[in-house]
């Protein structure tokens, strides 16, 4: 029987296997945050263990950081202290770490492929569920605790039980004005946030082949929202020229032969997934969460569902829920729901196209009053560049706060959060009650759809709206 | 790590499906840099009104599930975040054990490497445990690891419930997963001399 990517890589990186136990898996690439670090490393120190590949290894700072113009203060007294912490754990270790002045610094996501660190056939890891936005080279990238974070660490290695496989298979094209985020909104809203548990997923099909390398990384980042351990994407020609000339990246003949070696990385056309899945593209509108969690999905045309249409008394109550929280009445139309703030930033829509995309909704128009509307830059190196091509000044003049490259308001551990009751367009991967701010309303939409609705003041059809 | 074998322990039922980690454990609680004491922020935004005192309506703080060890849970519990921030509160708060249909993964291997844990049943046994403890709260649960059954304590009806040869081994013996793979070293060091120049 032929054999998946993820069979292929699998097979590549074990160090032991014995039948009824889980594999001993080498890690190729480790990425460390100060958020979930500290502990780890504090471990290791008291077992007197040291960092076994520390040039596998990298640091940045990306959860705490401020997003005010530098330069900036950490006014936070425990969010200064892990970003010390941190910085003092990569220095006692020998750990490359991308601080806060590094021109390379931003969210651990965005940096690895950026520099070229994350590349096809690897097994890559970081104590962070969004891991598996870097499968969109061709890598098998997950998520893992604290305590594999140590694990990995000291050993460089993880027991790993081989998860089952999953292909999502989306044929087609998709339409004018509908992206990358709207089509994993959409799957997720199909298969359920728990959809993908216990399996790797391997996006596959005309219309995921059709996606950049930004999309995809847009695509295989919300993987865990539908539960999935990973999910990747075979590499390709688009995979290497965007990889090519980057840092860390192999240069010169050594590219040319790992391209040879990342070539033999794609699935056999007789191999075998536990699930399959598909979808056409062209079913699929521009998306608007609705509810508390990732899966409570509907299109821009459609409307708040009605909890009593759940059979399911679980379901049921968790849409009532949802409603309440999100201060929602059913039937209600999401377009032209009436926002209070943008968020456009994340590890799912942060990169130079997400940013380009939404300048074009915002160029040459005005945030509507009352709406406050921020767009952070997953790193310093794409606010540099969108910068150079000049966004900053659409941005700006349009009434767009242009911020400094991190995290910010996807999760709010640093100032930028929502009051209670703001309800929220983001772009970034998570609707969850109060992750924004305690009581804050989020909806998750894509970058064009998060620009336009800043303009208009509530949520619009981008596929209606000229750019 | 404290080795698991056996627990009775009061059961604290939690109703709800796809409990996410920011839940469990909000953002404010990931800035310490240490593992414990991290109870006081478990469910932190249900436990606690916005004016700060305790919500009197929520199953944590009802006085009949005080010192629970137990949680009961619904699908998909502990979805989202990586942060293992969530079962250091949990165990801080004293819970050992979680019983619901199903766990995210991060979660579950997360739970197990604190020395807890996770036990999956079917969607209708765990409503039976659902309905045993909403009928006389506060009643105990007991887990025998051993034999990998779960029931209300006392007798009554008990139920099988599956678990990796080699997770419960760990957990029995309370192994440290870092020296079990140093005994490994000579191999770790062999494949990656086999693979120099990856
Ligand atoms: S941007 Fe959001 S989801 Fe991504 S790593 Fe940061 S906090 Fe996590």
């Amino acid at each position: 029987m032929g054999k998946t990517l993820f069979d292929k890589i699998w097979e590549q990186h074990r160090v032991r296997e014995e039948a009824g136990r889980p594999a001993l898996l080498y890690i190729d690439l480790h990425l460390v945050h100060e958020v979930t670090s500290p502990q780890a490393f504090e471990a290791l120190r008291a077992a007197g263990r040291r960092v076994r590949r520390p040039e596998r290894t990298y640091a940045t700072m990306d959860h705490n950081v401020p997003t005010d113009p530098r330069p900036f203060q950490i006014q936070d007294p425990n969010s200064a202290r892990q970003i010390e912490v941190l910085a003092a754990n990569c220095r006692e270790f020998g750990i490359t770490l991308y601080d806060l002045d590094s021109p390379h610094q931003g969210i651990v996501h965005v940096i690895g492929p950026e520099l070229g660190l994350t590349q096809p056939g690897m097994t890559i890891v970081c104590g962070d569920s969004h891991t598996a936005t870097h499968g969109a080279l061709g890598a098998l990238a997950f998520g893992i605790g604290t305590s594999e974070v140590e694990h990995v660490l000291a050993t460089q290695c993880l027991w790993q039980r081989r998860p089952k496989t999953m292909q999502i298979r989306v044929e087609g094209h998709l339409p004018e004005g509908v992206s990358a985020k709207d089509l994993i909104l959409y799957i997720i809203g199909q298969i359920g946030v728990g959809g993908a548990t216990g399996c790797v997923i391997e996006y596959a099909g005309t219309a995921v082949r059709a996606l950049s390398m930004e999309e995809r990384m847009t695509v295989c980042n919300m993987s865990i929202e539908a539960g999935g351990r990973a999910g990747m994407i075979a590499p390709d020609g688009a995979t290497y020229a965007w990889l090519k000339g980057r840092p860390k990246a192999p240069q010169g003949a050594a590219f040319d032969r790992a391209v040879a070696d990342w070539e033999s990385l794609a699935g056999d056309p007789d191999a075998e997934f536990d699930r399959q899945v598909a979808f056409r593209a062209e079913q699929i509108a521009p998306q608007v969460s609705w509810g508390t969690n990732p899966g409570m999905v509907t299109s821009i045309t459609g409307t708040v569902p009605n909890p009593s249409e759940y059979h399911d008394p679980v379901a049921r109550r968790s849409a009532e829920l949802a409603l309440e929280y999100m201060g929602l009445r059913p039937g209600t139309p999401l377009r032209g729901l009436a926002i209070d703030r943008v968020f456009i930033g994340s590890c799912t829509n942060s990169r130079l196209s997400d940013l380009e995309t939404a300048a074009r909704y915002a160029a040459g128009r005005k945030v509507a009053a009352g709406v406050r509307a921020m767009v952070v830059p997953g790193s310093r190196q794409v606010k540099a560049e969108a910068e150079k091509r000049g966004l900053d000044k659409i941005f700006r003049a349009a009434g767009f706060e242009w911020r400094e490259s991190g995290c910010s308001m996807c999760l709010g551990m640093n100032p930028d959060i929502l009051q209670p009751g703001e309800r929220c367009a983001s772009t970034s991967n998570r609707n969850f009650e109060g992750r924004q701010g305690r009581l804050g309303r989020t909806h998750l939409v894509s970058p064009a759809m998060a620009a336009a609705a800043a303009i208009a003041g509530h949520f619009v059809d981008v596929r209606e709206w000229p750019h | 790590m404290e080795p698991f074998r056996q627990l009775t322990a009061v059961a604290v039922p939690l109703d709800r499906a796809n409990v996410d980690t920011d839940q469990i454990i909000p953002k404010q609680f990931l800035k310490s840099v240490l593992r414990s004491g991290l109870g006081r922020g478990l469910f932190f935004d249900w436990r606690y009104l916005p004016d700060g005192s305790p919500n009197p309506e929520f199953a944590l703080n009802r006085p009949e599930y005080r010192g629970a060890g137990i949680l009961l849970a619904r699908e998909n519990f502990g979805c989202g975040s990586s942060r293992e921030h969530a079962p250091w509160a949990l165990k801080d708060f004293g819970i050992r054990a979680l019983i619901a249909p199903s766990f995210a993964d991060i979660f579950f291997n997360n739970c197990l490497q604190n020395g807890m844990l996770p036990i999956c049943l079917p969607g209708d046994e765990v409503d039976s445990l659902f309905q045993a403890v909403s009928a006389a709260p506060g009643a105990q649960i007991e887990i025998d690891l051993e034999r990998q059954q779960v029931g209300p304590a006392g007798g009554g009806r008990k139920f099988h419930f599956e678990l990796d040869g080699y997770q419960k081994q760990c957990l029995l013996d309370g192994l440290d997963a870092i020296a079990l793979t140093l005994q490994h070293a000579d191999e770790i060091a062999s494949y990656e001399s086999s693979r120099a120049g990856h």
